[in-house]
């Protein structure tokens, strides 16, 4: 019954889109978490989505999506000048993340939106369900 | 005489399946909202409805068991891409979320329909049976 494959659908686009709540977290967490080089900052990490065929060879079958990677931002660390703390390096330079607080929340309602209304096709189906299993009573 | 279910229940039976197989391709478009290069698909109804009620199949009849089935890869009969009304969103991907939800209630409310259409129908040969 197709009616009950929505629900893997559904479920499969909630878990990814939790996991692009996850990194967005994460990368809000460490926007500020400097080091005294450039080479051990913190990377922004953004998820690669892609869609799941069930069947290979049979393109037409719908099936979800999935994350298929995660992939670490490669933009350059900014360098701050900040000669009193402990971790700045013998210039007086500490080194934050290249992350942007607007984008990353931007991202993350886009997020929330999209996993909001795969709740809502879930919520919906299990009531066509519910009516369906009441059926010629 | 006899009780014919498949002229009882009508196009019905063959419109909640459809239903419920757009149910699943409109549910698919809003999971990959977010996917790269996806392109939303949709079922075309009164396609797909008129061959499922004249019990036909999409593609080539196989005349020889050697012969290569073309319909495979169209499971669905009436599947196709979804002409999006923003030719480019940037990174190829064709699905509106707006569209998709307004679409997914509509065939909701449309499966409610054809279910209520069936249930009376099954109510109907029910009453005949009992002799009520």
């Amino acid at each position: 019954m197709s009616l009950y494959n929505i629900f893997n659908i559904s479920g499969s686009a909630m878990s990814a889109q939790s996991i692009r709540l996850n990194t967005t977290a994460s990368n809000i967490a460490n926007a500020d978490a400097v080091t005294s080089s450039s080479g051990q900052v913190y990377k922004a990490r953004h998820p690669v989505f892609s869609t799941i065929f069930q069947n290979v060879s049979n393109q037409n079958q719908v099936g979800g999506v999935r994350v298929a990677g995660i992939v670490e931002s490669q933009a350059e660390a900014v360098a701050r000048y900040q000669p009193d703390n402990p971790l700045a390096d013998d210039k007086g330079y500490v080194y934050a993340p290249n992350i942007s607080l607007v984008e990353e929340m931007a991202n993350m309602i886009s997020a929330s939106r999209s996993y909001q209304s795969n709740v809502q096709v879930a919520n919906m189906t299990k009531s066509l369900l519910t009516r369906t299993l009441s059926l010629g009573q | 005489m006899a009780i014919s279910f498949d002229k009882a229940f009508g196009v019905h039976e063959a419109a909640l399946n459809l239903k419920a197989e757009r149910a699943e391709v409109i549910a698919n478009n809003l999971a990959n909202a977010d996917t790269p290069k996806f392109k939303a698909r949709d079922i075309d109804f009164q396609k797909a409805l008129q061959m499922a009620s004249s019990k036909r199949q999409s593609g080539l009849t196989r005349t020889n068991s050697r012969h290569i089935d073309s319909r495979l890869g169209t499971e669905i009969p009436g599947l196709s891409y979804r002409i999006p009304l923003q030719p480019d969103t940037g990174d190829g991907n064709t699905v509106e979320a707006q569209i998709e939800q307004t679409k997914f209630a509509q065939n909701a409310m449309q499966y409610q329909t054809s279910f209520t259409f069936l249930n009376g129908r099954i109510k109907g040969l029910l009453s005949a049976i009992r002799g009520e």
